[in-house]
């Protein structure tokens, strides 16, 4: 089997440019979300129960500075990678205008979404006493 | 369909990666949102949570970390493969390596989060946020 075969991810793309950079960026987020979206589905399901998990629960863990800035971090990594792998999956099926819009509307809900997150972990205050 | 196909596990393991891809990306639309809340209506936020914490909730939880897990540990393969190109000789036996991980980490977890749906006692405790 030849090297360049990778058998069920994309192949690197030869044109270099936007592609190799989101192609590198999709791995590098990748491993980044390996240990922050395992970390954090095992804190939240595994360690705490969801059923405690209320309001006040996400307050007083952010009101470590710690966790608010490895939670964005996460958003931050989670929504690239989502929607470029959404955006894979748009190319791999469509063509012509119709990938266009989709394109243009999956980059508009990751900035969206991107926005309503950072919103809340800068904004939401520290529980007080 | 996928029981009589008889192509190769990179066919699979392409097609599972895919599927999990996809839901985790709709599951991020519903959180992120749900997360929102918090801030701008924690009321809201508490309902919703009641949700998440009912028994169809853990089924739906569980197969969420069952995606989670699939996508994290066959990433971790095509990483592997992508820059280690000798590998993809062993593409076959790395993903059976992903089942075995899959199946040892994913079923303790299951097991705890669906407990308190069958009103059982999690198998590995429980804990409450101590501030």
């Amino acid at each position: 089997m030849s090297a360049r075969v990778a058998p069920s991810g994309r192949g690197r793309p030869q044109s270099g440019g936007f592609e190799l950079a989101v192609w590198y960026l999709m791995r590098l987020t990748g491993l980044g979300l390996f240990v922050l979206a395992l970390a954090h589905y095992l804190i939240t399901h595994f360690i705490y129960d969801p059923a405690i998990q209320d309001a006040d629960w996400v307050t007083a863990r952010w009101s470590s500075l710690t966790w608010r800035t490895l939670d964005w971090l996460m958003l931050t990594f989670v929504v690239f990678h989502a929607f470029m792998g959404m955006r894979t999956v748009v190319q791999d099926s469509t063509k012509g205008g119709l990938r266009t819009v989709l394109t243009m509307l999956l980059y508009l809900l990751a900035i969206a979404l991107w926005v309503l997150g950072t919103i809340v972990l800068v904004t939401l205050p520290t529980r007080t006493g | 369909m996928l029981l009589r196909y008889r192509g190769s596990e990179g066919m699979l393991a392409w097609a599972f990666h895919r599927i999990s891809g996809v839901a985790i990306w709709a599951f991020i639309l519903l959180h992120v949102l749900d997360i929102w809340l918090v801030g701008a209506n924690p009321e809201l936020y508490d309902e919703v949570l009641v949700v998440y914490a009912s028994p169809i909730g853990r089924v739906g939880e569980t197969l969420l970390g069952a995606a989670l897990l699939y996508h994290a540990l066959n990433g971790l393969r095509i990483i592997i493969m992508d820059f280690w190109p000798a590998t993809t000789r062993w593409h076959r036996q790395l993903w059976y390596a992903c089942w075995i991980l899959f199946f040892v980490v994913g079923v303790p977890v299951a097991l705890q989060i669906m407990a308190p749906a069958f009103d059982l006692e999690p198998p590995f405790g429980t804990r409450e946020l101590v501030q």
